[in-house]
C-alpha cells in the first residue's frame, strides 16, 4: 500500500538509485575485504574481519551523531519529523555498534587470546550500547508522543557529550586496542587503505538507505496512527 | 543567587522536617554495607581498591534511592507546579534544587563514613589517617563525586517520575551516565588511602573536576525543556 507524503527521500527515483549503489558499492566492499587486500603478516586471514568492524563502527559514530543533531534541533523546533530522525537513527545505531561488538570479538579471539577485555575503548563501547539501549528504554516507557519526544531528545544529547568523558577516564588504565591512525599508529598499506576507504564509503550508504527506509515505515505507521484515531 | 539560596532554602526545610532522604539514605547504607562485609568476609585481607568501590557503590546506590525519593514529595498537591510559578528562572530552580540535594545527600555520607572506617578499615594495616594527608582529601573528593552524581540524579529524578517505569528507570538513566565519577572518585580514594601523592591522581582529579562543571551547567541549560509543561 501507498501512502503519500511518507517518503522521506525528495525524489521518487533518488530510493532506487541509492539502493543500487550502496548494493554495488557493499558487493565490491565484500570482494576487496577478501580477494583485493594483502593479507597481513602478524594475524593472518583474521584481520580482514577489521575492515567491516571500521565499517560498522564508523555508521555507528555517524548514526548517533544524527541523533545528536537532530534531538538538539527537536529541542528548538518540537516538529515531529526531527524525532523520528532521531529514534530511526538511534535504531539503526544499534544494530550497527551490536555488529561491531560481535565482530571485534571474532576479531580479538585469535589475535588476544580473549573475547573480552576491559579495555578504554571496549569500556566505552560498551557504555555507548548500554546508553542508547537505555534510549530505547526510555522511549517505550515515555507516555504521550511530545513528551517521548522531549524525553528521549534530552537524554540523547546528554549521553553523547557524556561519551568523550567517559573514553577520557577509561583511558586512565591503559588500552591494548590497536591504534592505527595518528601518533604511535602504525601506518598501512595502500590496497588495505583502498578496501578500507570503500567499505566505510559502503556502510555510509548502507546506513542513509536503512535510515530512510525506517524512516518511511515511521511515517507510514504514524499516518495509519492518525487515521484510526488512535493517537501514535 | 538569591533565588537559589531561597529555593534551597525551602527544599531544605522540607527535608529537614519531612526526613525523606536523610533516614533513607542512612538505613539502605547500613543494609549496604552488611550485605559487602558478609559477601567479602573483610576481614581478613583488606584491600584498598575493593572498600574504595564498596564506599562509592554504596554511596551512589543509596543516594540514588534517595533522589528518586525527593521529587515525588514535589509530585504531591502539586506543589511543583506553584514552584513554576514563581517568576524565576527554570535553570535556578534546578540549580536550588542540586544544592539541597547535594547538600543533605553530603550530611548523610558525613554520617556513613565512619561506620566505613569501624567495618572496614578499623585494623587495616600500613594506613596513616591524618588530617592534611588523607581525612581532608578524602572528604574533597566525596563532595566531588557527590555533585557529580546528583547532578545528574536530581535532572533525571523527575524525568524519571513521569515515565511508566517510574523509580526503575532512575537508575537505567543515571548509572550508565556516571561511570566516569564512579571510575575516578573510586581511583583517587583508593590512592588517597595507599597514601600516593597528589602528582599520581591529579589526572583523575581534573577528569572529575570537568565532569562536574560540564553536567552541572549542562543540565541547568536542559531543565527548561525538561519541565515545559507539566500537562502532558
Amino acid at each position: 500500500m501507498r501512502i503519500a507524503g511518507t517518503d522521506p527521500f525528495p525524489f521518487k527515483k533518488m530510493r532506487k538509485i541509492l539502493f543500487f549503489l550502496t548494493f554495488a558499492l557493499m558487493v565490491l566492499a565484500t570482494w576487496m575485504t577478501l580477494f583485493y587486500a594483502p593479507t597481513e603478516v602478524v594475524m593472518g586471514h583474521v584481520q580482514r574481519i577489521f575492515y567491516f568492524h571500521m565499517g560498522t563502527v564508523w555508521a555507528a559514530t555517524v548514526a548517533f551523531t544524527v541523533v545528536f543533531v537532530a534531538s538538539i534541533y527537536y529541542l528548538r523546533k518540537e516538529t515531529a519529523k526531527w524525532d523520528t530522525l532521531a529514534y530511526c537513527s538511534a535504531e539503526i545505531g544499534m544494530l550497527l555498534l551490536t555488529l561491531t561488538i560481535i565482530t571485534g570479538s571474532i576479531w580479538a579471539k585469535p589475535v588476544w587470546g580473549t573475547w573480552w577485555t576491559w579495555d578504554p575503548q571496549l569500556t566505552t563501547t560498551f557504555i555507548l550500547w548500554v546508553l542508547y539501549a537505555v534510549y530505547l528504554i526510555l522511549r517505550s516507557g515515555a507516555g504521550g508522543r511530545g513528551k517521548k519526544a522531549r524525553y528521549s531528545a534530552i537524554f540523547a544529547i546528554i549521553a553523547y557529550v557524556d561519551l568523550p568523558v567517559v573514553y577520557v577516564s577509561a583511558r586512565i588504565k591503559r588500552g591494548i586496542s590497536p591504534v592505527v591512525f595518528g601518533p604511535g599508529g602504525g601506518g598501512i598499506d595502500p590496497a588495505m587503505m583502498h578496501t578500507l576507504l570503500v567499505t566505510l564509503l559502503g556502510f555510509t550508504l548502507l546506513f542513509v538507505l536503512l535510515l530512510g527506509e525506517r524512516m518511511r515505515i515511521m511515517n507510514m505507521e504514524n499516518t495509519l496512527y492518525a487515521r484510526s484515531g488512535r493517537g501514535g | 543567587m538569591r533565588k537559589i539560596l531561597l529555593i534551597f532554602r525551602k527544599d531544605f526545610l522540607v527535608e529537614w522536617r519531612s526526613k525523606q532522604i536523610f533516614p533513607t539514605m542512612f538505613v539502605f547504607s547500613l543494609l549496604l554495607l552488611l550485605v559487602f562485609n558478609v559477601a567479602f568476609e573483610f576481614r581478613s585481607d583488606i584491600n584498598f581498591r575493593t572498600v574504595s568501590a564498596v564506599v562509592w557503590i554504596t554511596f551512589i546506590f543509596s543516594g540514588l534511592l534517595a533522589l528518586g525519593r525527593s521529587f515525588s514529595l514535589e509530585k504531591e498537591n502539586n506543589a511543583f507546579a506553584f514552584l513554576l510559578l514563581t517568576p524565576v528562572s527554570r535553570s535556578y530552580i534546578y540549580l536550588g534544587k542540586l544544592l539541597s540535594n547535594v547538600v543533605m545527600v553530603l550530611l548523610s555520607e558525613l554520617f556513613i563514613l565512619p561506620l566505613f572506617l569501624l567495618f572496614f578499615l578499623f585494623d587495616a594495616k600500613g594506613i596513616s589517617l591524618s588530617l592534611t594527608g588523607a581525612v581532608l582529601p578524602f572528604l574533597g573528593v566525596v563532595v566531588l563525586g557527590t555533585i557529580g552524581f546528583v547532578s545528574l540524579g536530581t535532572f533525571f529524578s523527575s524525568m524519571a517520575l513521569n515515565t511508566k517505569l517510574r523509580d526503575m528507570m532512575l537508575p537505567l538513566l543515571v548509572f550508565p551516565l556516571i561511570i566516569p565519577v564512579v571510575i575516578t572518585s573510586v581511583g583517587i580514594c583508593s590512592s588517597i588511602l595507599e597514601g600516593k601523592p597528589l602528582d599520581y591522581y591529579s589526572f583523575s582529579l581534573q577528569v572529575l573536576v570537568s565532569f562536574d562543571i560540564i553536567f552541572v551547567l549542562l543540565c541547568s541549560l536542559l531543565f527548561e525543556y525538561l519541565i515545559e509543561d507539566s500537562g502532558d
